[in-house]
């Protein structure tokens, strides 16, 4: 237990304005969502390692540099997990600055409410602290979520607390050909219902006896056990939940695809031109990076608007 | 009062060109029943339901669509004002107080729900809907609106957003903002963005996030976009009642570690029980020293599986009854009693302070043990009823303001009370916000950096400091003149 190296030693790595562009190099497993860094930016590592596991509090305290397999490993072993998608060489830092969600964010929400505390080295080299440690906190500006989805261009994360969940006693992927709508409607809180448009996937998660009552609603309507999920396309394009049962009408361009039923999540097998930004919230996007980056030396070449 | 009254007649005397340029202007782009200088109203809205007093109102607007509350901020600016937005004034921090005469944006009036759209599992709601008339009309979809907070009776959506609003239920289904895909806001500039939207995954920064909470700091919101929450299948709510309090709260601890999340866990002490008992006639043992209000819900088998586990860690921590609503009428009475809590206060004394203080919950005995030394030692009597299973104290120290020096008292408690939540781990504010109540703690808890950041965010919203200054953060617009420890208006909730 333990960081791999301390938070001062990450701000002195990451330096003050002097000391030029920057970025952290996690698992780099994401550097196509928004951009690359610019060329020749700095790489700095972030801390690894966990600080603190606490499973009667439901928080961990952890390095942003720390893999999230690792991590959850880790918290597996008190049957315990969070929300973070599992992504093999990601780091929990760039999950986080990245923000996507899980395919399971229909019962278990969004990376977004996973953050509680973060701590950060700013633009100018201080370490910053956002949010608080607690399971509740509305003390202050809620930065936390400012810092998730930002690519890491408000600030370099250190260490980020987090908030975790049980591990469910059972789970179990149904698989067969069933209007995805039927099942969200029938189903309590299923974990994950996905749909290519023809084959219906539904993961349940719950105590026993829940999973086998909601697995038989899924088998009245011609679902079997099956394997889940399927290989998700690499390119995804967000909207209304409703819109994903019209999206490849709308989209021919998307290719094949699978759509998360209920949360309007589309996974493409090519991309899908998005709606622009309206200019008063980009001009409001561009403010925030200012006062937070004068001289965007954090992470330049990375655009949060261009995801 | 009654000054106000005589001084209102006054006023209705008056012709319009007596009146100064700025309400001639609102007036003209609201309407004349809508923009209201009277010295009466001006004081009704100079206060919110926190203890501080001393605020002071330029003009009351009382806008019914965004056009109408961008003519309020654009005219506000040009006359030099600052404008203050409020929704139902139930707030307990002070963040609705105005302070130096700014035109303050009532949004009561904004209270239509626009839109209850099932299959995407939204509503769109003007910021002036009523927390549990959004949930009423709920019911015959089967969802509901999950942030509950005591005072859902009264209080507004827009006034939920703007503090990031909790409630017993958020122990399972998070506070306001998990709750907010998007939100319509005039800004500073009178330029009206929509922040966040429906999708799943709203492109760039989350500005909805972070204006969650903000307390009308970075704008006003116009239209909401909600979550709903499918309502659970089974509920099951229990009493269980303890001969120490150090048992209650090792219960609670004892729950989470047991790895379930139950929907509510709520905790009252002797004092608060045996007030509300007497209230309300909810059932509670009233010669209990702590009693546990704890709610499971979701499908049948997990209800049974999680209560058995409550039942399990209860008996191990010495619960002496153990009492599971047997229908709905029973917990219906069981929650009435809850939620009723500081009604059931002024038959004790006729103040009470309070705190919002969280703190991890494992720590809840030491804490607990801690806070009632605290009023021991300042002779003051101090009630506890609040979200145990997130740690969210609301300790309440009961008093009578008359008595001399009482008040010196409670503030030196209450300090102390804020001082052992963050040793402990803990933060400020769990629900209530920061206003201007806790602005003087805000550098205990956060360093000049942490608090500079804040502040850029701020400014990126308003640049020129104009939307609720002097609010949240200790430095900024100061509102000089306020005063604390008035007595607790009628119908405060927690």
């Amino acid at each position: 237990m333990g960081l791999s190296r301390t938070l001062a030693d990450f701000a002195d790595e990451v330096g003050a304005v002097g000391a030029g562009p920057v970025c952290v190099r996690g698992g780099a497993t994401q550097w196509d969502i928004g951009g690359s860094p610019d060329h020749g930016v700095r790489e700095v590592p972030a801390p690894s390692g966990i600080v603190a596991f606490q499973p009667a509090e439901m928080t961990v305290r952890v390095g942003a540099g720390t893999t999230v397999d690792e991590l959850h490993d880790i918290l597996a072993r008190q049957r315990q997990t969070t929300v973070l998608p599992a992504a093999q060489g990601a780091t929990v830092g760039g999950l986080v600055v990245v923000g996507r969600n899980g395919v399971r964010s229909l019962r278990h929400g969004p990376v977004r409410d996973v953050l509680l505390q973060a701590r950060y080295v700013s633009a100018d080299g201080c370490l910053v602290t956002a949010g608080g440690p607690t399971v509740k906190n509305v003390t202050g500006f809620d930065l936390c979520r400012l810092l998730v989805g930002s690519l890491g261009t408000l600030g370099l994360l250190g260490e980020l607390i987090l908030r975790t969940r049980p591990l469910p006693e059972a789970q179990v992927w149904l698989v067969g050909e069933a209007d995805p709508w039927v099942l969200v409607g029938r189903l309590y809180r299923p974990a994950c219902v996905l749909s290519d448009g023809r084959t219906t996937w539904v993961q349940l998660e719950g105590y026993r006896d829940d999973v086998a009552a909601q697995a038989a609603v899924c088998r009245a309507v011609g679902l079997v056990e099956g394997a889940g999920p399927p290989m998700l396309p690499v390119h995804r394009h967000a909207g209304r939940p409703v819109d994903t049962t019209t999206f490849a009408a709308r989209h021919p361009e998307a290719g094949g695809f699978i759509a998360e039923i209920g949360v309007g999540v589309v996974h493409t097998t090519h991309a899908v031109t998005r709606r622009p930004v309206p200019t008063g919230v980009a001009a409001l996007q561009r403010r925030l990076r200012v006062e937070f980056d004068p001289t965007s030396r954090l992470n330049p070449g990375r655009d949060p608007l261009a995801v | 009062m009654r000054d106000a009254l005589r001084d209102d007649a006054v006023m209705r005397r008056r012709t319009r060109t007596d009146r100064n340029p700025l309400v001639v202007a609102l007036v003209k782009a609201l309407a004349p029943d809508r923009v209201d200088d009277r010295p009466l109203a001006r004081r009704l809205f100079a206060r919110d339901a926190s203890v501080i007093t001393g605020g002071h109102t330029g003009v009351v607007c009382h806008p019914t669509t965004a056009a109408e509350v961008q003519a309020c901020v654009r005219i506000a600016r040009a006359h030099g004002r600052a404008i203050v937005a409020r929704g139902s004034g139930t707030g307990l921090a002070g963040g609705a107080v105005p302070c130096n005469e700014p035109v303050v944006v009532v949004t009561t009036k904004m209270n239509r729900i626009i839109d209850i759209d099932i299959a995407n599992r939204i509503a769109w709601v003007e910021p002036g809907v009523v927390n549990l008339d959004l949930t009423r009309a709920l019911v015959p979809h089967g969802f509901h609106f999950a942030p509950d907070p005591s005072s859902q009776q009264s209080c507004s959506i827009g006034g939920n957003v703007a503090n990031n609003s909790g409630g017993p239920h958020c122990l399972a289904y998070g506070v306001t903002s998990a709750h907010v895909l998007a939100v319509e806001v005039v800004l500073a500039d009178a330029s009206i963005v929509m922040l966040g939207d429906v999708s799943a995954e709203p492109i760039g920064y989350d500005l909805r996030g972070v204006f969650v909470g903000s307390e009308g700091t970075m704008g006003i919101a116009t239209r909401i976009a909600v979550r709903l929450t499918p309502n659970p299948p089974a509920v099951r709510t229990l009493l269980l009642d303890f001969v120490t309090v150090r048992d209650a709260a090792a219960a609670v601890s004892g729950i989470i570690a047991a790895g379930v999340v139950p929907a509510a866990i709520e905790m009252m002490d002797a004092a608060i029980t045996r007030a509300v008992e007497q209230y309300v006639g909810a059932g509670y043992p009233v010669d209990a020293a702590a009693v546990l209000l704890v709610e499971i819900d979701g499908l049948p088998g997990g209800v049974a599986a999680e209560s058995a586990i409550v039942e399990r860690v209860g008996r191990e921590n010495n619960a002496r009854t153990i009492r599971v609503a047997a229908n709905e009428v029973e917990r219906a009475l069981l929650w009435k009693g809850r939620k009723n809590a500081f009604g059931a206060i002024a038959r004790i004394k006729p103040n009470y302070y309070l705190h919002d203080t969280v703190i991890p919950r494992t720590k809840l005995v030491e804490v607990l043990e801690q806070v009632y030394e605290i009023a021991a030692r300042h002779d003051l009597l101090v009630m506890n009823v609040f979200h145990a299973g997130d740690g969210n104290l609301h300790p309440l120290l009961v008093y009578d303001a008359r008595e001399p020096g009482i008040i010196e008292r409670v503030h030196g408690a209450g300090a102390e009370i804020v001082a052992v939540s963050l040793a402990a781990g803990g933060v400020l504010s769990g629900e209530h916000g920061v206003g201007l109540e806790k602005r003087k703690f805000m550098t205990k808890q956060f360093s000049a950096d942490d608090l500079d950041h804040q502040n850029r965010a701020r400014r990126a919203f308003d640049p020129d400091n104009v939307m609720n200054p002097g609010k949240v953060l200790p430095s900024g617009a100061s509102c000089g003149d306020v005063q604390h420890l008035d007595a607790m208006p009628e119908g405060a909730w927690v």
